[in-house]
């Protein structure tokens, strides 16, 4: 498909430990659009960050390894490039931003220096017109006396100033695409509504392209238009957000969606819980990691892992179920 | 309706943390992180009690609990003004009363096996010999339905949420009547937490627990609780129904905080408006004049809410809020 601004293909990651190979992500395949944001979700350890970060080839190796797969962005593929042309795409034309704020500032250097060296170095400034752009992107992430702010250190910001801070970074260069890690995760509920607020106004103004990887169903809702559900390092569950919503047909996805409590709830109900826990990944799956946990599991779910197809409209699923049913599909 | 009898009344409460400084450790100032609250919890019901980090909810927590000395303040249970209770009488109290921690990964004793943590509050208290013990402590994790030859084993063993299922096995021990939930679930994955919050709810229809359940996350305390209180920068700004309080906050910080929570449901947010906070909580070390929540309140009035700290009154039947501005 040519309209894909990221297409995704296949893509394997996997750590050595001591205790054995661990199966981080096991061939996810994925699209963007010009645009578009795209919701992740999954709970730790599903492999929803590790995908990400093996796109932009983000993974310390040694002990990662990107074992499979392909990447294209505007036509090439970013898991074949020399480490100085990843250089260039990093920060200039996909940038990330992640949850933690005071780990990924340095904390020895001023906010001045951090913002304005990929604009030297990406964009050829002189420091003049690098640090009028640093003022300029403090303004426009809303941090007031942005002036005065630039000389400070990280540790003199909060935490929802830092991720502001962090945000105005990743813009620096007018990157095409965005990829958000978790970023309110560490934030209050009043400091990460003001977050998202800034995000969605930003995307509006810059005509960005988002990928919002995320554990909060919560927010996906009010943030994306498309979703990825991820689960032991496959994507089991795409679709349209409103779709996923109303019609989810992954038995994790249902399950996930009935075990969060609605703060418009009116009744109490019981939550809808999943027994067991998510896998450990020392062996490469063979039968549907879900299994386990599936009130739905039939014989062939403890054989073959089913692949993604497409049941509806934009809508696609790995299931052997019909939960409607309770049947082969 | 006869007027209830409540098992926890807490009147005025404050804690202070001193702040020393220099060569001779003067002290300099105070952290306010419980600054004056009062309410009452009631047998059989769980009340939650909300804010953003740093509002001083699980100081309250601990405070009342005496795991740190109220800088002033009562706290009646069971009829008893703990405050002024000491030692061997305090201590046969903490047998009623028991806290289920944040952090699963360090509340448990790495080094103890999960017999001897579930077991050590029964040791402690004379409360059973060692033979009673074993058998409890089989008995208590098969109450959180774990397995009873999981007792030999060590906490590293185990993921997060069965580690909380055997804090909460600990605290279950000498068979309390009031828990206090410290953000019992805020360290679990999304599927686990569902898990632990329906197993605490059966265990409080088994045995007739009253909660304090202390958390952030406003859907879950809407979840759980029968009552809600929303603290902001040590003080309590509303206490209510837990119905009442989220289809009808009177409080604006109330207002903010519920209306920033996202709804799991992309139909309902589209038609959501929020209403945005500006700037930080300001530090809890010099609280602002007035009301505390002014410097952030979207319909603070000049001359009023910076002059007098609203008082906490009942607004309505059952529905208390600190404000000037509520009628």
């Amino acid at each position: 498909m040519p309209d894909l601004l990221l297409d995704v293909q296949g893509l394997e990651t996997q750590f050595k430990t001591p205790e054995g190979v661990i199966y981080a992500v096991n061939g996810v395949s994925f699209g963007l659009k010009e645009g578009e944001t795209l919701g992740v979700v999954g709970e730790s350890g599903c492999g929803k960050s590790v995908s990400m970060l093996s796109v932009l080839r983000l993974i310390p190796s040694p002990p990662g390894k990107i074992t499979a797969g392909k990447a294209y962005y505007r036509g090439q593929d970013l898991l074949q490039m020399s480490n100085e042309e990843i250089r260039h795409v990093r920060g200039a034309q996909i940038a990330m931003i992640f949850q933690d704020p005071m780990t990924s500032l340095n904390p020895v250097l001023t906010v001045e220096y951090q913002l304005t060296e990929p604009l030297l170095l990406h964009l050829g400034m002189n420091k003049e017109q690098a640090r009028a752009r640093a003022i300029e992107l403090l303004e426009m992430v809303g941090i007031p006396n942005a002036k005065e702010r630039l000389a400070d250190y990280p540790h003199q910001f909060s935490g929802g100033m830092r991720q502001r801070v962090m945000i105005a970074m990743a813009l620096a260069c007018n990157p095409q695409i965005l990829i958000a890690d978790e970023p309110t995760t560490a934030l209050d509920v009043t400091i990460q509504a003001q977050i998202i607020e800034l995000v969605k106004r930003l995307r509006d103004e810059l005509g960005m392209t988002i990928i919002w990887i995320t554990h909060d169903l919560g927010i996906v809702a009010g943030l994306a238009q498309r979703v990825i559900v991820m689960y032991g390092g496959f994507i089991i569950e795409e679709a349209f957000v409103k779709e996923l919503y109303a019609n989810p047909k992954h038995p994790y996805t249902i399950g996930l969606l009935g075990s969060l409590p609605r703060i418009d709830e009116q009744e109490r109900q019981r939550l809808f819980s999943i027994d067991g826990l998510p896998p450990v990944l020392y062996n490469k799956p063979t039968a549907c990691p879900f299994s386990p946990r599936c009130k739905w599991a039939m014989d062939r779910c403890w054989k073959e892992n089913p692949v993604l197809e497409t049941v509806g409209p934009d809508h696609r699923v790995a299931c052997w179920a019909d939960v409607k049913t309770g049947r082969a599909r | 309706m006869a007027e209830k009898v409540a098992l926890l009344k807490v009147e005025n409460l404050v804690k202070y943390f001193p702040i020393y400084r220099g060569v001779f450790q003067r002290q300099v100032g105070a952290v306010h992180a419980v600054d004056g609250i009062s309410f009452e919890v009631f047998p059989g019901e769980t009340l939650g009690l909300v804010g953003e980090s740093g509002c001083g909810k699980s100081t309250a927590g601990r405070t009342i609990l005496q795991l740190y000395k109220p800088t002033s303040g009562n706290v009646h249970f069971d009829g008893a003004n703990l405050v002024t209770m000491k030692g061997e009488d305090l201590r046969k109290m903490r047998r009623k009363m028991q806290m289920i921690f944040q952090d699963p990964y360090a509340s448990l004793n790495p080094r103890m096996t999960v017999g001897e943590i579930i077991g050590e509050p029964l040791m402690v208290h004379n409360a059973a010999t060692p033979r009673e013990i074993q058998d409890r402590v089989a008995e208590l994790l098969e109450l959180v339905r774990l397995s009873p030859g999981f007792a030999s084993r060590y906490p590293h063993e185990f993921s997060g949420g069965q580690r909380q299922r055997i804090g909460i096995a600990r605290a279950l021990a000498l068979q309390p009547s009031f828990i206090v939930c410290d953000e019992p679930i805020s360290a679990l994955d999304v599927s686990i937490q569902a898990q632990v919050v329906n197993l605490l709810e059966d265990l409080q229809k088994q045995f007739g627990l009253t909660y304090l359940f202390i958390a952030h996350d406003l859907s879950m305390v809407r979840h759980i609780s029968d009552r809600v209180a929303v603290m902001y920068l040590g003080i309590m700004v509303e206490l209510a129904d837990r119905n009442t309080l989220y289809a009808d906050p009177l409080h604006p910080y109330s207002q903010a905080l519920l209306s920033a929570v996202p709804i799991p449901d992309p139909v309902a947010e589209e038609q959501r408006r929020r209403v945005i906070l500006e700037g930080d909580v300001p530090s809890p070390v010099n609280p602002p004049s007035g009301c505390r929540f002014r410097t952030r309140c979207p319909i603070a009035k000049k001359g009023v809410c910076d002059e007098k700290q609203p008082e906490w009154r009942e607004a309505k039947p059952g529905h208390f809020v600190a404000c000037h501005l509520v009628a």
